[in-house]
């Protein structure tokens, strides 16, 4: 399983609903299932995911996330899940919006394109960063809104969502640089968070 | 020549029905008869049973051929047979020509034991809840316990969603492919415009026809076409047809009529549907699916309508869909999941407009063969 995602995990309740924004082929979901008994649900564009879920016995609606999530009513699920899309969405603040509505908590992973090598690319090489986590050239990517960590929380603060732990994910030689300097050496970033309103 | 994933040869067989049926619009009719194939064989527990619901004009004849010298198979062979999503190694499945029907149920073309005669118009108006207690009856008398799945597209979908929410505990799963809760003004207009076909040709003789030894062709043909005609989408027809001339030219100075390949194929299916399909049936099946409304009895939530289901659902509508468009499969597939239902959908990509369920796409196929194999027996 991606790193990201075994961390999410461990913040998964027990026999409880997950909905997976962007569940991919529902491996995940499907893993969420057998370790903590959840009931899951995926929302996936794709077709040859959807039919790939459908093969692991995984629930799936077909929807484009950026185009709202009007039909999920409030607080339908324990969590809502979304790794590593937000980068690609047209308008993450309403998916973000959406995550804490419909979900009791939410669980957010994104590159932190704070990470020092963002921030070399960008600063002393004055190119736009490509690496093994972010393979993509500027010009043909699918990662239109990236964000550092001070980016996403200061946008939690104006949408009013409240950060209830965060975990970051470092290149191995890097995790105790992670968690003094995250902004910095935080490669991935996974946000535990909820609406502060309700 | 009968392919490996065919069911091969089938033959249909007859149920007749002597407790008499009480229907949505008051009457009963007394007794009545079911023309059924079933493929595969039925489990111990009767639990491996599947249920095909046809549309406005199919019928009993979903997969196989009736002969060797058989042309066709039946109209849903792309998804029934051995290895097929419906796999026939696997599952027990019943297909059934419904009450009202043209194809040897008990319809307008039977005779009435109460006057000896055909009963044409005077034939019940017949709606999808009776379809779906004669088609429970059936099941009972098959031995079937608890369908695997019932499932169904266009008219048959709403069958499939009528079980599923009438007989909550007889239905492990549902597939409802380009269906609709109830039926838009749009589509109602559509069908009226194929019943004013049928009953201003001069052969109808108010539904009497039989009696007089006629048939409103020109009707039927007329309301086919016209029916034809919305269940394609404007690209697949351009892709299809284009401007292809089936006759004549546009060279000057040529006397020969210019047909398009387009009109030729409408003629042919219209010609063919007339000499095919009853009249009365036609009307009978385009009422049922205009008096449709799932959620009529539970003051239009359609939330509460589904709150009884207990089945596994599968929602799958077409792209390029405009009579059954796939805002109406979403309004199904939504008010399952504020109803806390289990539910998949899908929308095929595909030119193939509404008869798309009926089409070969890949996509589709291997979604409901993916789908399918989830299906506990």
């Amino acid at each position: 399983m991606r790193y990201d995602l075994t961390h999410i995990v461990s913040w998964v309740a027990h026999n409880s609903r997950v909905l997976d924004l962007g569940c991919g082929d529902g491996m995940f979901l499907s893993a969420l299932e057998k370790e903590r008994g959840v009931r899951g649900l995926g929302i996936e564009l794709d077709p040859e995911n959807i039919i790939a879920a459908a093969r692991l016995n995984i629930d799936v609606i077909q929807q484009d996330i950026d185009q709202g999530l009007d039909n999920f009513p409030d607080k339908s699920f324990d969590t809502v899940v979304m790794a590593q899309a937000l980068q690609v969405l047209h308008r993450p603040h309403r998916v973000l919006n959406d995550m804490v509505r419909i979900g009791r908590e939410a669980i957010v992973t994104f590159p932190n394109f704070g990470h020092w090598r963002c921030r070399v690319y960008l600063g002393v090489m004055g190119r736009m960063p490509v690496s093994r986590v972010l393979p993509y050239s500027w010009y043909d990517t699918p990662n239109i809104h990236f964000c550092t960590l001070k980016d996403f929380e200061a946008l939690c603060d104006e949408l009013k969502i409240e950060i209830i732990a965060r975990d970051f994910i470092a290149a191995e030689s890097q995790g105790i640089l992670a968690r003094w300097l995250p902004n910095l050496f935080g490669v991935t970033a996974v946000y535990r968070i909820r609406s502060r309103t309700t | 020549m009968i392919e490996s994933g065919s069911v091969g040869i089938v033959t249909p067989f007859t149920e007749s029905f002597a407790e008499p049926l009480p229907l949505a619009c008051g009457r009963v009719l007394g007794s009545y008869e079911l023309v059924v194939e079933t493929y595969g064989e039925l489990n111990a527990a009767g639990t491996n049973a599947i249920l095909i619901c046809h549309a406005l004009s199919g019928n009993h004849h979903a997969a196989g051929f009736h002969s060797a010298e058989d042309q066709k198979p039946g109209w849903w062979d792309l998804l029934i047979g051995p290895g097929k999503p419906i796999d026939t190694h696997r599952f027990f499945v019943v297909s059934l020509n419904n009450l009202g029907g043209c194809d040897g149920s008990t319809g307008p073309r039977s005779i009435n034991p109460e006057t000896g005669m055909p009963w044409g118009p005077d034939f019940p108006a017949v709606q999808v809840v009776d379809w779906v207690e004669s088609q429970r009856r059936l099941g009972e008398r098959l031995g079937v316990n608890r369908w695997a799945a019932v499932i169904g597209g266009s008219l048959g979908g709403m069958q499939a969603l009528q079980w599923a929410i009438k007989h909550p505990e007889k239905v492990a799963n549902c597939v409802l492919l380009a269906s609709a809760p109830k039926l838009t003004a749009q589509n109602i207009a559509f069908n009226e415009i194929a019943r004013h076909a049928i009953l201003t040709d001069p052969e109808w003789h108010e539904g009497h026809y039989a009696l007089e030894r006629k048939v409103p062709t020109r009707g039927l043909a007329l309301a086919r076409m016209v029916g034809h005609l919305t269940y394609m989408s404007a690209d697949g027809m351009s892709d299809k047809f284009g401007r292809e001339l089936r006759e004549g030219s546009f060279t000057p100075n040529n006397e020969e009529e210019v047909v398009f390949q387009v009109e030729s194929y409408l003629r042919y299916q219209g010609s063919q549907f007339s000499t095919r399909f009853d009249a009365n049936t036609y009307v009978l099946m385009t009422r049922a699916l205009d008096y449709f409304d799932i959620a009529a009895d539970y003051n239009g939530d359609l939330t509460k309508a589904m709150s009884a289901i207990q089945a596994r659902c599968l929602v799958v509508s077409y792209s390029s869909d405009w009579r059954f468009a796939p805002a109406r499969s979403r309004e199904i597939s939504d008010a399952l999941l504020r109803a806390g239902k289990k539910v998949t959908y899908a929308e095929i990509a595909t030119e193939g407009g509404h008869d798309a369920f009926l089409l070969d796409d890949a996509h589709y196929l291997n979604l409901m063969d993916a789908w399918m194999r989830q299906v506990e027996v």
